[in-house]
């Protein structure tokens, strides 16, 4: 149910800050999105969108965070290994 | 997709395994919360890499799986009147009521719709302004903003023919039922990350203070599933009991300050009995008096509980990880998707359906990765 899917802003349309939507791409489907929830979204932003609006912005400086705290376990482990 | 495929990446998932497996020192229980993740992990198959010591239990994060019945049973009654026209999403379709499902109501004729959103719903009931547009409202926090959208948006265009069935559930309330509860055996926590990406982490700190479990924000794809539950273990192997956030990508500790109020606008929070559980205290939201026009069962009557029917279904002790799907006796066997005895055998989220579609008793036990000696 709580299933969302990231997918980039391709355009926005509507002045009423009650009546925003844009259009998002899945992988090339375009699908409109209720942008209500998210004033701060411009054009080219990854958003993530659950049953037609936008609840989030995709930080792209985070984006990596999964692998560089893997890589930083990997070291401390050797180093305990290292050590030992 | 970007922000998808690089998060199902093969040989990472292989490293933190093993990263996890040097790590354990002792048996842990942790639970993730959202049946999303429980897919997941059961699909890609996370929990059979892990070392054996470390148990994954699976939690009462799938709405459909925990409706009350007697909703279930006010929805099959309205969508049975000549006047309406029912929508709904597409899993709570096939949850069984007392008698029987919404489907049986669509095959028999009734106008029953599935639709992606209930903002869909509002454009229904505006072509259709001789009939009852209704719209089961099921959802987490997750959900509650493009339901709370609905409604206020009805209200301004002034739609006289749209309402709403609620049942919204919240989820810190059962984080805190079941580690309040006797039976609990979880001493760490995955948070739901798109609740989180909604609602922040703030209500969770107290009750990782409270209760010392650690609380891991986590997202849904498995490296995601991964690093949350390297986290957990890091902050349980060290006697750490903090709310910590591996979905940083998507999830602020504040969350997502418009579609909070946009909640708070239209919603109250209120007492919710969950299926299987039983009723939990200030765990879901209903309307608000102001938009008392747009509830359902004002409209239509209220739903009554009726007396409760013995049934062989253990969903209740499978929703609060206390028995995982296929302990069950009638696992596969006398309840399968196409004849499901409860709703976690039908939703798409449901932890019965997630062993049953991608698991079989056979591979049930495999754990190749063995803990660090």
């Amino acid at each position: 149910m709580c299933l969302a899917v990231p997918g980039k802003l391709v355009s926005i349309s509507g002045q009423d800050p009650l009546e925003r939507t844009g259009k998002v791409s899945f992988g090339g489907i375009l699908k409109d999105v209720n942008l209500v929830c998210l004033p701060e979204a411009q054009v080219g932003d990854y958003v993530i969108v659950h049953v037609g609006m936008a609840i989030s912005r995709l930080d792209e400086d985070e984006a990596n965070e999964v692998f560089a705290y893997l890589k930083q376990m990997e070291q401390a482990q050797d180093a305990v290994d290292l050590s030992a | 997709m970007k922000f998808v495929d690089e998060y199902r990446n093969r040989e990472a998932a292989q490293a933190y395994a093993r990263a996890i497996a040097r790590q354990v020192t002792r048996p842990w229980t942790i639970m993730e919360i959202c049946g999303g993740q429980t897919h997941t992990i059961v699909k890609y198959g996370v929990d059979a890499l892990l070392p054996k010591s470390l148990t994954l239990a699976h939690g009462p994060g799938c709405p459909v799986c925990v409706t009350p019945i007697e909703l279930i049973d006010k929805a099959v009654e309205i969508a049975s009147r000549p006047d309406a026209i029912f929508c709904s999403f597409g899993d709570m379709l096939r949850v069984p009521g007392t008698t029987h499902d919404l489907l049986t109501v669509k095959a028999r004729g009734g106008d029953v719709r599935i639709v992606y959103s209930p903002l869909d719903t509002l454009r229904i009931a505006k072509e259709h302004p001789h009939k009852q547009v209704v719209f089961f409202a099921v959802g987490f926090e997750t959900t509650a903003p493009a339901n709370a959208m609905a409604v206020a948006q009805a209200k301004r265009e002034g739609l006289t023919n749209f309402s709403v069935l609620v049942s919204h559930v919240l989820v810190p309330p059962a984080v805190e039922a079941i580690l309040s509860s006797p039976q609990n055996r979880v001493q760490g926590f995955l948070a739901a990350g798109h609740v989180c990406s909604v609602m922040g982490y703030t209500e969770y700190e107290p009750l990782a203070a409270r209760y010392r479990v650690p609380i891991v924000v986590t997202g849904f794809e498995p490296l995601d599933l991964f690093q949350g539950i390297a986290m957990c273990v890091t902050q349980l192997e060290s006697g750490r009991a903090e709310v910590e956030n591996q979905y940083a990508r998507a999830v602020q500790r504040e969350g997502n300050r418009p579609a909070q109020q946009l909640i708070r606008e239209v919603f109250q929070i209120v007492r919710r009995r969950w299926r299987g559980v039983g009723e939990i205290p200030q765990s879901g939201l209903g309307l608000r008096e102001t938009y008392a026009d747009f509830d359902a069962e004002r409209r239509f009557g209220p739903a009554v509980s009726g007396p409760d029917i013995s049934s062989e279904c253990l969903s209740g002790l499978v929703l609060q990880g206390v028995l995982k799907p296929h302990e069950c006796p009638a696992f596969a066997t006398r309840c399968t998707p196409e004849r499901p005895l409860g709703a976690p055998m039908v939703s798409s989220e449901g932890a019965c359906a997630a062993y049953y579609r991608y698991r079989r008793m056979d591979s049930i036990d495999a754990h190749p990765v063995e803990p660090a000696s």
